[in-house]
């Protein structure tokens, strides 16, 4: 019987992973900056929402000239999808409801995924991963602030190592032949709303393929 | 913020009702699949077929090949930026 993981199996886990976040944070600084945040407010925002597409969206409406209120919607539309993802993962968390609350927002697309690649969530993966992308979210945008229009995330192909991470996190799960059905489902559901639907109706949408699940 | 606190806020130690669970369960892949989607060809209300999709390809094939994952991210951004220099 495998030893339940621990915070440093998690933070250890995270490592291969320590360069995008970062990056990718530097990239939301810059973002920011040129909606017209000022560094203040990414920083906040990077250390409360915590939610790299959530704020990429909301930056870019802010950035095209979109008004806030359509930045928000966007945000919490991106970030419904935690809604299923803290229901999946939460027996894994224990303690306090403050504590849990507290826990609960190093749960990130990354940190959830591989938590869960052994089958069954762990908690200290999920920790782990959490607070080290959590850091160097946060840094990073503080980071990308600072060094303004230096970094070009498109031209080291940032852009393409992330769908890439998320593919590599998704190639276990299509052993299961429901799995596959899924996600293809889902791919199709989000290529066919991409063009038409605002930005995070998709992925929202998208999960409704896992309503296969009700299929014996 | 809300949004992630409330499964564990909410449910704490108990478990899923079983039909529940076997939604939760396909959650996963079908969260995955369209995050792939989204990041490798979405655009501004568009569909943009650009260097990503390339990336994301020769990421496929290093995991096919059972790379380590840092070296999945690195290949696909690698293909992706090289791409877009010629």
């Amino acid at each position: 019987m495998q030893q339940p993981a621990r915070i440093r199996d998690g933070i250890r886990a995270a490592l291969p992973l320590a360069v995008a976040p970062f990056l990718f944070g530097a990239a939301f600084g810059v973002l920011a900056l040129d909606a017209g945040l000022n560094w203040l407010q990414a920083v906040v925002m990077s250390a409360t929402t915590f939610a790299g597409s959530a704020q990429f969206a909301a930056a870019t409406i802010l950035d095209d000239g979109g008004g806030a209120a359509a930045a928000i919607v966007a945000a919490l539309l991106l970030n419904a999808r935690y809604v299923p993802l803290s229901i999946a993962v939460a027996p894994i968390f224990h303690g306090s409801r403050r504590r849990r609350a507290l826990e609960s927002q190093l749960i990130v697309d990354e940190s959830w995924a591989l938590a869960g690649r052994s089958g069954r969530f762990e908690y200290g993966i999920l920790i782990g991963v959490g607070l080290l992308l959590y850091v160097l979210w946060v840094g990073g945008t503080a980071v990308g602030t600072v060094v303004g229009d230096l970094l070009d995330p498109e031209a080291i192909g940032l852009d393409a190592a992330f769908p890439a991470l998320f593919l590599a996190l998704l190639a276990p799960y299509l052993r299961s032949r429901r799995a596959v059905l899924t996600a293809l489902a889902a791919a199709v559901i989000t290529l066919v709303l991409l063009p038409v639907a605002p930005p995070g109706v998709p992925i929202v949408a998208a999960s409704l393929a896992a309503l296969i699940g009700l299929r014996r | 913020m809300v949004f992630k606190a409330a499964g564990p806020v909410m449910l704490g130690r108990r478990e899923l009702p079983p039909r529940l669970a076997s939604v939760v369960e396909v959650l996963a892949p079908a969260m995955l699949a369209a995050l792939v989607v989204t990041q490798t060809v979405g655009g501004d209300r568009e569909l943009v077929v650009d260097e990503r999709l390339a990336g994301v390809a020769a990421g496929a094939i290093a995991i096919r090949l059972r790379a380590p994952l840092i070296a999945v991210m690195a290949v696909a951004a690698a293909i992706a930026a090289l791409i877009r220099l010629l």
